[in-house]
């Protein structure tokens, strides 16, 4: 149903409430608080759980990770690839430890799933990439924002 | 002697009123994009130059070092033709806006308005309303049926404006008996009432308070700006006549645009706010000024050229503020605003105008 706005005759000369209406910007453009970031300058303060780009917990030197398989067979969006291999003392490691971040969806199960605290989530949220190798187990070892 | 003094006064006129109009263009460009930024509790530009300042001149740079592409499927004579039908009307209407009064030298007077016309004011509205064609002639060249309505709307919107515009302006003539713009601006100066001390000037706002109102809507409509800028209307038609355009040929378009804006508002301040008269405090400061002969004529003339210059830029600050301000109307509202409001209006205006003037009111 078509409802018409009750307007009397002042209003529907419109004059009034555009000078009413110049008003409001103007006291906006004097007095109104920028709510911008200034990006590069200026950050968002993200929460401590925010769940960003990903690392590989080291401990001296030498990653957690036991490739335990755990974190790919939970992970939801099948983005990490573990290939395990033997160190001299007989202990397993990831030969190869690569996360298609194209694929992840930060959901974070990987880090709750891992029994040695080897797969985290940092807070870094600027994850561009200029070549298409990254995101394995050097890159992941970095500790880049660890926490 | 006699005519190389007048020659170098006429092209000295012309540079300077072509290079002042370049000038606004990236001004306004600035003024816009901070203003509305401002008012929607953004910063805008802030990044080149001092607060951003440069950012019109490095976007010009950016329009001339892009590919100066011409689609597949337009008609490329007309297709450029256009931004160069837009520019040169703009610029050609400020002709006969005069910017100060006159000065003598060498027992010459020397007008400060590039040719003082006796059609004054319907140059103006020739000129400005030339500018259609090339809105018509981009739609029609661009191939492309978003751009065909935005200039088909543009075309019945002008029309439907300009009648009320024209009419608006009959008042002004009944009032000063001239169309003649310098006649209007130095006839503003004489006092219309006294009240104490104060002295309210017989400018154009305080006979046709009316006429000004329709006036100034209808430069809106005529300028394509917010809330009449249904010729553009992003949110209907994409961008309008200017869809199929880029590079320096959308910047002419934009010139274009900005120059109108400025003739607009130099009407505006030439015909309601007395032109180039001073502003109140501006005479008195000018008697305190240690001058006298020809340099008190000069300091005048800067005072009046500066007065000038406020009300305009004033006014050219109104079409960004009400720009941000307003929504775009409907284009039925459009039409019922223009054809049943305001050309009612503007014909009551005469005849109240002629009554009064009748009485021997004003």
């Amino acid at each position: 149903m078509l409802v018409k706005a009750k307007k009397n005759a002042l209003q529907n000369l419109y004059i009034v409430e555009i000078v009413k209406g110049l008003i409001i910007t103007i006291k906006n453009m004097f007095f109104g608080k920028t709510v911008t970031i200034q990006y590069p300058e200026e950050r968002r303060q993200y929460s401590e759980r925010y769940r960003g780009q990903h690392y590989i917990k080291a401990t001296n030197g030498v990653e957690n990770c036991t490739a335990c398989m755990l974190c790919p067979t939970v992970c939801p969006a099948e983005c990490i690839h573990i290939e395990a291999g033997e160190r001299p003392d007989k202990e397993k490691y990831p030969v190869k430890f690569e996360i298609d971040v194209l694929r992840c969806c930060f959901c974070g199960m990987c880090e709750e799933a891992c029994p040695k605290d080897a797969i985290k989530l940092s807070n870094i949220y600027e994850m561009s990439q200029q070549q298409r190798e990254a995101y394995d187990k050097g890159f992941l070892l970095e500790q880049r924002g660890n926490k | 002697m006699e005519l190389s003094l007048n020659w170098i006064a006429v092209i000295a006129k012309v540079a300077v009123v072509v290079i002042a109009l370049l000038q606004v263009v990236p001004i306004m460009i600035w003024v816009e994009r901070r203003g509305s930024a401002l008012m929607q509790n953004r910063l805008g530009p802030n990044r080149v130059g001092p607060l951003g300042l440069l950012q019109s001149a490095v976007d010009a740079i950016k329009m001339i070092f892009k590919e100066d592409f011409v689609p597949a499927h337009v008609t490329p004579f007309y297709f450029l033709l256009a931004p160069v039908v837009a520019v040169i009307p703009a610029f050609m209407a400020f002709a006969v806006i005069p910017f100060a009064s006159q000065i003598e030298i060498a027992g010459q007077i020397i007008q400060f308005q590039i040719a003082d016309l006796n059609v004054g004011m319907l140059y103006i509205l020739s000129i400005t309303s030339l500018g259609v064609y090339a809105i018509i002639m981009a739609g029609w060249a661009s191939n492309n049926k978003y751009a065909l309505l935005g200039s088909l709307r543009s075309s019945s919107q002008m029309i439907s404006y300009e009648l009320s515009m024209g009419l608006s302006l009959i008042g002004i003539v009944m009032i000063f008996s001239s169309v003649k713009l310098g006649d209007i601006a130095r006839a503003q100066g004489e006092t219309l009432l006294q009240i104490g001390s104060l002295s309210i000037p017989k400018w154009g706002i305080f006979l046709q308070p009316v006429g000004f109102l329709i006036f100034l809507t209808s430069a809106y409509a005529e300028t394509n700006r917010l809330p009449f800028d249904l010729p553009e209307g992003e949110s209907e038609i994409v961008a309008g006549y200017h869809l199929e355009y880029g590079a320096m040929k959308f910047a002419l378009f934009m010139l274009a645009e900005y120059v109108n804006m400025t003739t607009a508002s130099a009407m505006v301040a030439t015909l309601y706010f007395g032109g180039w008269q001073l502003l109140p405090g501006m005479g008195w400061l000018l008697t305190q000024l240690p001058l006298d002969g020809l340099a008190m004529e000069w300091a005048r003339v800067a005072f009046e050229v500066a007065s000038f210059s406020i009300k305009v830029g004033f006014f050219l600050w109104l079409f960004v503020w009400v720009r941000w301000t307003l929504p775009r109307f409907r284009y039925d509202q459009l039409m019922d605003l223009g054809w049943k409001f305001m050309l009612p209006l503007s014909i009551a205006n005469i005849f109240v105008t002629g009554f009064l003037i009748y009485r021997g009111v004003i």
